[in-house]
């Protein structure tokens, strides 16, 4: 065998070997919780999602914010409480964790997602906000349970202003 | 009888007939354009959502408004820096007649203008105006340049200077943002329900705010703007607002 020969060995060893690490190292998000239906499993195909789920989000995204459409299949909310619901000892994962649905795979292709800085990575309380009806005795029974007594208070001391 | 008679005979009771029907008809026709919107429709013309205060009945040592607002929409005061850049979506606002000495109160906020200046002056198109006139910031789009809150004559808008902690409402440190009229309230497959400020006055038994559709003759809020009429703060400016008063003086 000759020099080059043996380099030429040696070089296809080192990138079979890289593409083992590759698939060791490659993301594995945790399954969703609830299946959507039985047929395409998410909202839509998965495949589909897999390549295209930011441009269901951004559409829905505008169609909530601008036209007020308030339909749940593509929200980021839903997704939220289905791919990262509490895991069986109540533990919800941040998208901080690498154990979050969407930091596995951004962490792996290093793009950052900016959803988080504003929307919360974790299922919200549903009954407090959406759900609220105007027939209901006035929420404030809620608030006070879900905010900080010192919150409520510099809330509550808000003078009103002098205007002439 | 010749024909011509028998024409007018026939057009009178034509005439008459439409009148009383619709007479029968129209009140149930008017009362059925108030239903909630399903969540897959998007808003329309329709509706154009407003609010009606009395100044008579807002009461000056009450804000619960204020508090309800804040607390629906998670505006929470920020933790470290004095609370003087704190977001106000609604605030009280004192009113002095120096002649007399007459003092009221009123709730002030975003006023949901018909030709909003905020959405005139933005760059980036995220201050804009929802066809069922419900004025927002669309914060994805917002640089935070602030010429909205430069241009509002309300002052209903603020800027968010500290990250936010309460997750649950997305806000976003670095945008402008003021009163949605609790646009998911009006969303709300089950509504359209009262703004949470609305709903506070009543609890609180002041009732001097009513929410309503301004298109809609027969909503609570158009009768009583026809009955007794609403003042516009600064109608000089011709923006039409969504947001009357009554009784100020």
């Amino acid at each position: 065998m000759s020099l080059k020969n043996k380099i030429l060995a040696l070089l296809v060893v080192l990138a079979l070997s890289a593409v083992a690490q590759a698939d060791s190292l490659s993301p594995e998000p945790p399954k969703a919780k609830k299946k959507y239906n039985e047929e395409t499993l998410c909202v839509e195909p998965v495949a589909e999602m897999r390549k295209d789920h930011m441009s269901y989000i951004m559409h829905q995204r505008d169609e909530t914010l601008r036209k007020g459409v308030r339909t749940k299949q593509h929200s980021l909310k839903e997704c939220i409480d289905c791919h990262n619901a509490p895991a069986e000892d109540g533990k919800v994962a941040s998208s901080k964790d690498s154990e979050h649905f969407c930091s596995t795979c951004h962490t792996y292709v290093a793009v950052q997602i900016d959803c988080f800085s504003c929307h919360s990575d974790k299922p919200e309380n549903t009954q407090y906000r959406h759900k609220v009806s105007a027939n209901d005795t006035f929420h404030i029974n809620v608030a006070t349970q879900s905010l900080s007594p010192e919150t409520l208070e510099v809330l509550s001391n808000d003078k009103a202003e002098s205007q002439q | 009888m010749s024909q011509n008679k028998v024409d007018q005979y026939r057009r009178q009771f034509l005439a008459q007939a439409s009148a009383v029907a619709g007479l029968s008809i129209a009140p149930g026709v008017i009362l059925n354009t108030v239903h909630a919107k399903p969540a897959d429709q998007a808003v329309s013309n329709k509706n154009r959502w407003g609010m009606l205060i009395d100044a008579n009945k807002c009461a000056s040592n009450c804000n619960k408004c204020v508090t309800a607002c804040h607390v629906e929409n998670g505006v929470v005061p920020a933790k470290e820096i004095n609370h003087e850049t704190d977001a106000k979506w609604i605030r009280k606002v004192k009113l002095t007649d120096k002649q007399t000495g007459h003092v009221q109160t009123i709730p002030m906020m975003c006023q949901h203008c018909a030709n909003p200046p905020c959405v005139d002056v933005c760059p980036t198109n995220a201050s804009m105006k929802r066809e069922d006139g419900v004025v927002l910031v669309d914060k994805h789009a917002c640089i935070g340049c602030r010429y909205c809150m430069m241009a509002c004559p309300y002052n209903a808008r603020s800027f968010i200077h500290e990250e936010t902690t309460e997750k649950k409402y997305p806000r976003g440190q670095g945008t402008v943002e003021s009163c949605t009229l609790c646009a998911h309230r009006i969303d709300d497959p089950n509504g359209p329900n009262n703004p949470a400020c609305v709903d506070a006055c009543n609890a609180e038994g002041h009732k001097a705010m009513w929410f309503g559709d301004l298109k809609d003759p027969q909503s609570e809020i158009s009768k009583r703007l026809k009955q007794y009429g609403g003042e516009q703060i600064r109608s000089d400016l011709g923006l039409n607002t969504g947001v009357r008063y009554q009784n100020l003086t």
